[in-house]
């Protein structure tokens, strides 16, 4: 049975997002990156995944609890058929639309760049028959694979998961493989792209593995979950761990460890706002205005060309009193919040970031923090026998960043486990019965701002001796805001779902400044954080990653923080993808 | 900067491993010099790079270098038989941060053998000693800072490293312009100075303002806005009860349009002369009717008849490739720049790379001697000669009056006034 | 948690006193700075230096100007925090996003010649695209965004609504690029001085406050007088027994959200005809202020947002020159921004609940 009203609504869901994203420029950039030599760029990877998904989406049907789905390939790709077939004309209504007015004064990406994209350069009429039977014909693949045989399924999931993985990782595949230099040159052509062979063989070879060991992996995991702590295989799991910690950076090259490290400062930054926002349940959209007292302190404290203060300290001894001076920082701003409401804080605290910003970049202060024209020449980290160790370094740099971030997710999890953290659950539960058995709500939270700014300084001391150079634009609003990204995609209270979160987000689409793995999206990674942050609230508010502790808590009645993100945000009953189809 | 020891050691290696690979090909004439050199084999292409401002709100600026840019290596065409690869242009955010990652991309392909750009000079400081420590020799057709190459008198700059070239005119060369411009031509004594907190925009105020004091003018109010801010009447009072007879405002379209458009609302400023530089002569701001007659500093444009030697292509048939290649003119003042770098480090490399066998190689050290050497290179933007801190803009800077809504190309060949250091 | 100093607690938490002391530290030093650098600027008027009568006057005017555009933006954040209870962050954007499609309009007639054939009708033309788009926005925000985080807890919607600040910023930016782009020049003769009350005023100022006042009025008289108005009241009290009382919430929730919509509309075409500048980013400053300014004037209030968002206008126009000047710090400008977000932190400090006092449903008050 098909549902046409949701085949209908889907299907000009799916060509709205296509059309959208061609008007942003989105497949044009992607095109220029080959993923499978010739011809299978990221922009058809774009098109095709659009409509694959919105194939599989309109088979699965509505997700009725009572009535289990029935799983029919048949139907299903008729049903995905239709959507992609709707999607398909619709993309090429609007394809034509460029095509024949010019709109490039108001839109500048609807030119004709777009319609050759689009119609993957066969010109209007052909192309676009084209398009529509591109996008039919995978979206009913879609609608048909959700009728398929689990094992079916698995398989084919793995399959073209290896596959794009190793086609869009191309830069980490081949620095791991530095070793084997010929085999990276069998696996990829001269300047980009999967061979077609070898897209094939990595095809076949995942679909064969994950038949072979089917549910092996998942057994481990249990096993290693079940075990004692200490037990022998807890311990070599973790030994496995560290050493791969320890010896990764040395095999990958410098453009990955500089992502590492742009990611480890991320997650240093996600682990200070988790206890802020996770634990203590405080929303502070200024917590960058803590990384540039970090950063700023180390420059005026070890550059020589410090403008007014130069006394040109180690960065070892620079580092204590940053940290001094954030936790003091931490204070200044903390207090004046502490008896705001939730979200009256969330706003002063985005005033006060933007206050340390623009004093920092004012003339009025130029004499001290240099102003427009920044701090420079900070130099690195020194360390006896090895010279100092700066961003130019990003190998050895690299191992700061961890010992920092092992640090910082030490200190989360003690204090997570202690007395400090029961003090925080409760009073992000309610702050009223925590402050009537005794808890002293007003110390509770200004020791959440402290130990967040402190270890936001952590990483502005290591930005400084990284890059060498800081300027006001490394720490505006938008490093909030990511942050804050960062910490809820991966799981609010969850140490590993930060830094999860921030090798996803910022090593692979991107930080506020830097391109990550995956350059082609820095363009867009803003709109896709944006539509990132709605969606995981909607869908998955307790994060990829979710605390195990908050999932242990008990589901209470009460419209509290923790019992919604436990139920997974589903109060009202029917889901939001329900609502978007009425 | 001192270079860690693990670099060093890194490129020792490198170095040696380049040996022993040259020794297995059988050639092993070629000695490499102290920072190594590349190995282009017989059917490979030679790799340079771009990095610019090539998206967010910079991207008018390094937009246009990287087309130009890609022109050029076009034009040029081959180098002893083998082409020339950009790769896929980089992007340096016009920030620090962004500009070491671009940088960390760059040195992780030790094929690499120069790079053009940044767009930004914040960016630039960030870069350049990442790409100085590799060996690589870098050119930017738009850093202007001071502290990137040296004070003009011999003094290195702050962020100065060995490898960096700009085609661009120092800050210093165009604040000097400005100051003689208004002091002589225009006759005013008494100045207003607005820049927007951008690297840029600061040290060009603060050249003008040495300047200009220098000449005996008056500076009456030194102040900023702040990016983002739209209601200018404020920074305007403050402006005006100085009572300037020009203000300076050096910065960038979406803050000079809002100064632009509420400097007559403002009691006192009704007669007062704008004058801005190369951040608003772009073809949105030009397009506005309040820009017309206002004073734009900047790099002389007047490129028409100049030939650049290396592609015999001249700025007429540069701009009329341009168009037809991109559909619009270049959105700001740099293509010239960036057309000539990228020939100026194509000449060079042509010049140092020696043939051994079936490989091409180029010394890394040769090439950067190559582009210090450089005298009387005749290119888009006039002749370029290279100091030793990697100071090479023709430094003409030429002042014009927007005269000409319409066609902005004729408004900048309305040229009052011409400097050249 | 109540937002305000209670003394009871204070005084039975005797050890946590510093915390007040803090505060007094603060509102005494921002006190003592304030005086100072009036008298510095008082002086320097004195001596014939700093800005003149003529332009202090411009300075209020241009202020107030700017003040009644954030009190239109300031209505919407105070009607939804009413009703809701929760910060729509991206209101900012819905402001931004019938800017920016109006300007099409805008362009498009002024190429044409239309525009200073027909001031009156080119200008009702924005003002209604640029209403109706902000009101499709904000509407569809809600539907999409909001409604299925209704009764959850009051952080959720709002980490939800700045990512739709986030998606909204930049699918604009997407689609119609990063450059700023500009209104054509005010129609006809409004861009030149009218006689109002002995002074000479700017056309495009004295319509800006004209049209706000309509607007204020207007959306009192919905709010107090209609039934639609009294159900959004209802809903205002308590969501539960509005219900069980026969009134469509959900739909009384679109409805404020519509409104809300429509006043940052005619926001838009008073900032077209004040600064014209226009791009992707428009909204974010504007936004936050305004959301200053129902906070200044008391969440939920709206008369006080209209009067937060005069006062918060004057002071980010005003204070740089009037207070920071006197203190002798260069290139106050600069700091305006500063200066309106230190205004917010101060309110909060001196008086939580605003100046006209918070209006909310019980169940917000917690």
């Amino acid at each position: 049975m098909i549902d046409l009203k949701r085949v209908r609504t889907f299907g000009l869901i799916a060509g709205g997002t296509l059309s959208f994203v061609a008007a942003i420029g989105m497949v044009e950039s992607f095109n220029e990156r080959t993923l499978i030599n010739p011809g299978i760029t990221m922009g058809l990877l774009l098109i095709l995944g659009i409509a694959a998904v919105f194939g599989y989406i309109v088979a699965a049907g509505k997700p009725n609890p009572l009535v289990e789905t029935a799983r029919d390939s048949r139907s299903g790709g008729i049903a995905g058929g239709l959507t992609g077939a709707i999607a398909g004309v619709v993309t090429s209504l609007f394809v034509l639309f460029v095509d024949t007015f010019d709109v490039s004064e108001f839109f500048p990406n609807m030119r004709e760049p777009l319609v050759e994209a689009m119609t993957f350069e066969l010109g209007v009429p052909v192309g676009l028959l084209v398009l529509t039977a591109v996008v039919t014909a995978t979206a009913a693949a879609g609608g048909a694979f959700h009728g398929m045989s689990d094992s079916f399924r698995a398989g084919m999931s793995r399959a073209l998961g290896w596959v794009v993985a190793f086609a869009l990782f191309e830069l980490v595949v081949s620095e791991i493989l530095d070793f084997a230099d010929p085999l990276v040159d069998l696996i990829y052509a001269p300047r980009g792209g999967l061979q077609p062979w070898a897209a094939v063989i990595i095809g076949a070879l995942a679909w064969w593995l994950s038949t072979r060991y089917k549910g092996r992996g998942e057994a481990f995991t249990e096993r290693v979950k079940d075990s004692e702590a200490g037990s022998r295989l807890r311990r070599s799991v973790i030994l496995f761990g560290v050493a791969a910690v320890i010896i990764l950076p040395m095999i990958v090259g410098g453009v990955v460890n500089e992502l590492l490290i742009t990611s480890g400062l991320f997650i240093l930054m996600g682990l200070g706002l988790n206890i802020v926002v996770g634990l203590a349940g405080l929303l502070d959209l200024g917590y960058v205005a803590f990384f540039a007292v970090g950063a700023y302190g180390t420059a005026i404290l070890t550059s020589p060309s410090s403008p007014a203060f130069a006394p040109g300290l180690s960065w070892w001894i620079a580092l204590p009193i940053v940290m001094v001076l954030a936790a003091i920082a931490g204070l200044f701003v903390g207090t004046p919040v502490i008896r705001m409401r939730g979200d009256y804080l969330a706003i002063v605290t985005l005033g006060f970031g933007e206050i340390v910003r623009i004093l920092l970049l004012s003339d009025w202060l130029t004499p001290i923090f240099g102003g427009a024209q920044g701090i420079t020449r900070i130099p690195g980290i020194p360390v006896p026998g090895a010279g100092t160790i700066s961003g130019t370094d990003p190998q050895l740099f690299i191992y700061f960043t961890f010992m920092f971030v092992l640090l910082a997710a030490y200190i989360s999890y003690r204090a997570q486990n202690s007395r400090i953290g029961r003090s925080w659950a409760a009073m992000r539960e309610d702050e009223d019965v925590a402050e009537a058995i005794g808890i002293s709500t007003v110390q509770a939270k200004l020791l959440a701002f402290v130990t967040g700014a402190v270890i936001a300084s952590f990483a502005g001391a290591l930005f400084s001796a990284k890059v060498g150079t800081v300027f006001t634009n490394s720490f505006d609003v938008l490093v909030s805001i990511i942050i804050l990204v960062v910490v809820i995609v991966g799981g609010m209270g969850s140490i590993r779902g930060v830094v999860v979160g921030a090798l996803v987000l910022i090593g692979i689409l991107g930080g506020p400044k830097s391109p990550g793995l995956l350059a082609e999206f820095s363009e867009f990674k803003l709109l896709i954080y944006g539509a990132l942050l709605v969606y995981m609230m909607l869908k998955r508010p307790e994060g990829l990653l979710p605390s195990v502790r908050r999932s242990r808590e008990l589901h209470g009645e009460d419209l509290t923080q923790d019992a919604w993100l436990d139920k997974g945000g589903d109060f009202t009953g029917d889901s939001a993808e329900e609502e978007a189809t009425t | 900067m001192k270079k860690s020891r693990s670099v060093r050691l890194i490129a020792a290696l490198g170095a040696l491993a380049l040996v022993i690979a040259a020794c297995g090909d059988g050639g092993g004439e070629f000695e490499a010099g102290e920072l190594g050199a590349v190995e282009v084999g017989a059917d490979e292409a030679i790799q340079i790079r771009s990095l610019n401002a090539i998206t967010g709100e910079v991207a008018f600026l390094g937009i246009p270098n990287e087309n130009a840019i890609r022109m050029a290596v076009d034009d040029y065409g081959q180098i002893a038989g083998r082409d020339v690869n950009v790769g896929t242009g980089l992007d340096d955010l016009c920030s620090a941060d962004g500009g070491q990652s671009a940088a960390q991309t760059i040195v992780a392909d030790s094929a690499v053998v120069g790079v053009i750009g940044t767009s930004c000079s914040g960016a630039a400081a960030a870069a350049s000693p990442l790409l100085s420590d590799a060996g690589l020799s870098m050119i930017s057709a738009s850093n202007t800072s001071p502290s990137l190459t040296s004070d003009l008198e011999g003094t290195a700059g702050e962020n100065y490293y060995a490898g960096y070239y700009r085609t661009a005119h120092n800050d210093l060369f165009q604040g000097q312009a400005a100051a003689n411009f208004v002091f002589e031509n225009l006759d005013l004594t008494k100045v207003a100075l607005i820049h927007d907190g951008d690297p840029y925009t600061n040290g060009l105020t603060t050249a003008f303002e040495n300047a200009f004091t220098e000449l005996g003018g008056e500076i009456v109010v030194h102040t900023a806005v702040s990016v983002g801010q739209t209601d200018m009447v404020p920074v305007l009072t403050e402006v005006a009860a100085g009572e300037p007879e020009l203000i300076f405002f050096p910065i960038f379209p979406a803050e000079g349009t809002a100064i632009a458009q509420q400097v007559s609302g403002v009691a006192g400023l009704e007669d007062v002369v704008l004058m801005a530089a190369d951040g608003l002569s772009v073809t949105n701001f030009l397009d506005l009717p309040e820009s017309e007659n206002m004073y734009f500093s900047g790099p002389d444009t007047r490129f028409d008849e100049n030939t650049n030697e290396a592609t015999d292509l001249n700025g007429e048939q540069f701009l009329a490739d341009y168009e037809s290649e991109f559909g619009e003119a270049p959105s700001a003042d740099f293509w010239g720049h960036a057309y000539d770098a990228t020939t100026m480090l194509l000449t060079a490399i042509e010049a140092v790379a020696v043939e051994d066998g079936d490989s091409l190689w180029i010394d890394r050290q040769a090439l950067r001697d190559e582009l210090n050497s450089i005298s009387g290179f005749d290119g888009l933007i006039g002749s370029i000669t290279c100091d030793e801190y990697g100071d090479c803009g023709a430094n003409v800077i030429s002042i014009f009056q927007h005269n000409n809504l319409d066609d902005h190309q004729a408004s900048k060949a309305n040229i009052l006034y011409t400097y050249s250091g | 948690m109540t937002t305000t100093t209670s003394p009871s607690k204070t005084s039975r938490r005797f050890r946590f006193n510093w915390v007040d002391s803090f505060l007094w530290f603060i509102r005494v030093s921002a006190l003592i700075a304030i005086v100072i650098g009036i008298v510095g600027s008082v002086q320097l008027f004195l001596e014939g230096e700093g800005p003149t009568a003529e332009q202090w006057r411009d300075l209020v005017i241009s202020g107030l100007s700017t003040g009644f555009m954030y009190g239109l933006i300031a209505l919407g954040y105070s009607m939804v925090y009413g009703v809701l209870g929760f910060i729509n962050f991206a209101h900012g954007e819905v402001f931004m996003s019938g800017l920016m499609v109006s300007l099409i309009a805008a362009t498009l007639m002024f190429e044409n010649g239309f525009w200073d054939a027909n001031p009156t009708l080119a200008l009702l033309i924005v003002l209604s695209i640029s209403m109706l788009v902000s009101t499709l926005v904000a509407v569809l925000a809600e539907r999409i965004a909001y409604r299925p985080l209704r009764g959850a807890p009051r952080l959720i919607p709002l980490i939800t609504s700045i990512g739709v600040s986030f998606f909204l910023q930049y699918a604009f930016a997407g689609i119609f690029g990063v450059a700023t782009r500009s209104y054509p020049p005010a129609p006809g003769n409004l861009g030149n001085d009218v006689e109002f009350l002995g002074i000479a005023i700017e056309g495009t100022k004295l319509l800006v406050v004209g049209v706000a006042l309509i607007s204020m009025v207007g959306l009192w008289w919905f709010v107090a007088k209609t039934k639609t108005g009294r159900a959004m009241r209802a809903v205002a009290e308590d969501k539960e027994i509005a219900g069980l009382m026969g009134i469509n919430v959900d739909r009384t929730i679109v409805t404020t959200f519509a409104v809300g919509g429509a006043m940052a509309g005619v926001a838009g075409l008073l900032w077209a005809l004040l600064f014209r500048a226009v791009d992707f980013l428009t909204g974010f400053l504007p936004g936050i202020k305004a959301f200053t300014a129902a906070v200044l004037g008391g969440i939920g209030n709206l008369p006080g947002a209209m009067l937060g968002g005069v006062l918060l206008g004057l002071f980010e126009n005003v204070g740089p020159l009037l207070v920071l000047n006197g203190l002798g710090i260069p290139a106050v400008s600069q700091l305006k921004d500063a200066v309106a977000f230190a205004a917010l932190v101060l309110v909060l400090v001196f008086r939580p609940t605003g100046l006209l006092g918070e209006r909310l449903g019980s169940e917000d008050r917690a």
